[in-house]
């Protein structure tokens, strides 16, 4: 499905002026979806992708995909909810994604978010005031060999220490 | 030394090319399967004695065998890559540094199984991944390995990725395929089963991505020397094993299979980091038994693992050390179980959340000893009463806590705290 973006994590912060799905790329998806036997099937491609223009799958986002895809909002929200790199709420430019399964958890990730709480001003589960990160838990990274790990956005940061969160902060923060 | 087979491309550093993988005879696997019948493809891979590598350990050949090739088709040959077992990253390296590799296996077991189609199902965060297979599947079919009459044979066969968007369960392999179809990840009920009705309710075979990558080397080398390459009599071929946790040498190691755990840990990953020691491990993943330090003998292979109770699950072992809480470290895995159940049945989205809050009032120090009787009866409840083998999996651990630790356990009672450093 080479169509669709594979660009999944670079979130922008919902706008109403720019930043949405384009008329022409509406059209696009829609002739897409139209050539696929079982158009319920992209639904987690076309999520993706309205998640990535909108910044979260906001309900005109959810809209949109149903709309493409032919289906009953429902069904979008449906699966929207299941799914847990679908935001169904606003999230920051950027999603700091803090893995706190088992190999991480030996290797002292507490530590990183706490750091990270204390650097962004947040808790686990909010947004920056300037909409910049969000800080997230995350199951297992498959990197549990260079533990304790984090994804920044699509980045993938391992071998962290508290000390290297100040630095990373600085250079991820658009 | 055992001559490298799935990571032999691996030194690269970076997603070995379609030349890169053709120089170390990529695709021969392939061209040599074309020539033979589908019947003697699975016929190889049953001498093999390859054992799925997803947890399970189900013989693959004989998985295939149980394909219906007589349903007018079409059939599907699904790989599962959606890895999110805490403690696993054994298939992340095979699609980061060798996409070929699984690529190739998957078009000979979809000839085996005569498949008209692939998927390739990958976890949302291995970007990297999915973008290294999607560019080898360019190559590939630019240069006739994939598409119809692959090199002639009259053998077709497309592929695609699949990226999910997060969830444990999406793994299992029925769960996967509604995942697939667009519906919410929850498993089915079997019968009927993929061999018959699976993806879109047509015959379907599903492999991990490690059992697929292995199946070019079988088919080159012949089922019964790839066997032979195993680490005792009766095991079979190579595996991936990983460690993590505070070892000198965190890793993934291909060797024979059945291994012991000890040169795992301490030959391949270091030994212990200096001032730690080894005080349990989980053997394959989150979802596996713990391992004490008097299993430290034990063989690496599904069968010798199951018989001190506990499984290889996935090869990927998580260490525990000293300073590790025992009580802590199933409360985090507890954490995992209870925020990933997909919700479909109640002894796992409602038991393993009880579970959770007995072990944080053990922890706590506010527990009473009483409720340890309710931990183990819970487990024991919830263990065969869930629909499918997520919430066996989530209590599993846990029993074996208990088994193994419980004077441990016992102590956070009798003290009213946690008796480990913090
Ligand atoms: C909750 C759950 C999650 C699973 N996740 C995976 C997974 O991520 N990858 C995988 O290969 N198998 C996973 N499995 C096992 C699959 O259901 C299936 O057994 C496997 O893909 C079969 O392949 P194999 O025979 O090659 O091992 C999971 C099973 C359960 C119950
Ligand atoms: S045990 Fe039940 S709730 Fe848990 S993952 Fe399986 S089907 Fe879903
Ligand atoms: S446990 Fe954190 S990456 Fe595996």
């Amino acid at each position: 499905m080479s169509i669709i973006a594979n660009n999944i994590f670079s979130q922008r912060m919902p706008s109403k002026q720019g930043n949405m799905l384009s008329d022409n790329r509406i059209k696009e998806l829609r002739e897409y979806v139209a050539s696929l036997e079982r158009p319920e099937e992209a639904l987690v491609d076309l999520m993706r992708e309205a998640q990535e223009a909108y910044g979260y799958l906001s309900d005109e986002a959810a809209e949109k995909v149903a709309e493409i895809a032919q289906v009953p909002v429902i069904k979008v929200d449906e699966l929207a909810t299941f799914y847990s790199l679908i935001f169904r709420r606003p999230v920051g430019r950027k999603v700091i994604f803090v893995c706190d399964s088992i190999s991480c958890w030996v290797m002292g990730m507490e530590n990183l978010f706490e750091r990270l709480k204390a650097r962004l001003g947040i808790d686990i589960g909010e947004t920056t005031a300037d909409g910049a990160f969000t800080l997230l838990p995350i199951c297992c990274l498959g990197a549990c060999h260079v533990a304790p790990a984090m994804l920044v956005g699509e980045k993938l940061y391992g071998n962290l220490t508290p000390e290297m969160i100040d630095e990373i902060l600085e250079k991820e923060r658009v | 030394m055992l001559q490298p087979l799935l990571t032999k491309n691996f030194h690269y550093g970076h997603p070995a090319t379609l030349e890169e993988y053709e120089a170390s005879g990529g695709y021969d696997g392939l061209r040599a399967a074309l020539t033979m019948t589908p019947d003697e493809v699975i016929k190889a891979v049953i001498d093999s004695g390859l054992r799925g590598r997803g947890g399970a350990g189900f013989p693959t050949g004989k998985k295939w065998s149980l394909t219906d090739r007589k349903n007018p088709g079409p059939r599907y040959f699904l790989v599962n890559a959606d890895e999110m077992e805490p403690g696993t990253f054994k298939d992340r390296f095979l699609m980061e540094r060798d996409p070929h590799q699984v690529i190739e296996g998957l078009l000979i077991s979809g000839y085996a199984t005569d498949a008209a189609k692939g998927y390739i199902f990958i976890r949302c965060e291995y970007a990297e991944a999915a973008r290294a297979l999607n560019r080898a599947i360019e190559e590939a079919g630019s240069a006739g390995f994939i598409g119809s009459n692959i090199l002639g044979s009259g053998f077709s066969m497309e592929i695609s990725v699949h990226r999910s968007a997060g969830r444990y369960e999406c793994g299992e392999e029925t769960a996967l395929m509604n995942a697939l179809e667009g519906k919410r990840a929850n498993p089915r009920s079997k019968p009927p089963y993929p061999a018959s009705e699976g993806f879109r309710m047509r015959p379907t075979t599903i492999n991990n991505a490690e059992t697929v990558a292995n199946i070019p080397h079988i088919i080159k080398m012949g089922g019964s020397a790839w066997k032979s390459l195993a680490a005792y009599e009766g095991g079979a071929g190579t595996k991936l094993y990983g460690v993590s946790g505070r070892v000198k040498k965190p890793g993934l190691f291909e060797l024979p299979t059945g291994t012991p755990l000890r040169e795992i840990i301490e030959t391949h990953g270091g030994g212990m980091r200096d001032g730690y020691f080894f005080k349990a491990c989980l053997p394959g993943g989150a979802s596996t038994p713990l391992l004490a330090p008097e299993h430290m003998d034990v063989r690496m292979d599904f069968d010798a693992v199951s018989k001190i109770g506990s499984r290889m699950g996935t090869g990927c072992v998580t260490v525990l050390d000293n300073t590790c809480c025992i009580v802590r470290a199933m409360i985090n895995n507890l954490l995992f179980f209870t925020r990933e159940s997909c919700g479909w049945c109640t002894p796992c989205r409602d038991g393993l959340p009880f579970v959770y809050n007995i072990l944080q009032r053990i922890e706590a120090g506010v527990a009473e000893m009483d409720e340890l009787d309710a931990l183990e009866e819970n487990c024991e409840t919830i263990y065969p009463n869930s629909f499918c083998a997520f919430a066996p999996g989530a209590v599993d651990p846990v029993r074996s806590m208990m088994r193994l630790f419980r004077d441990e356990v016992e102590a956070h009672i009798k003290l009213k705290r946690c008796p480990c450093p913090s």
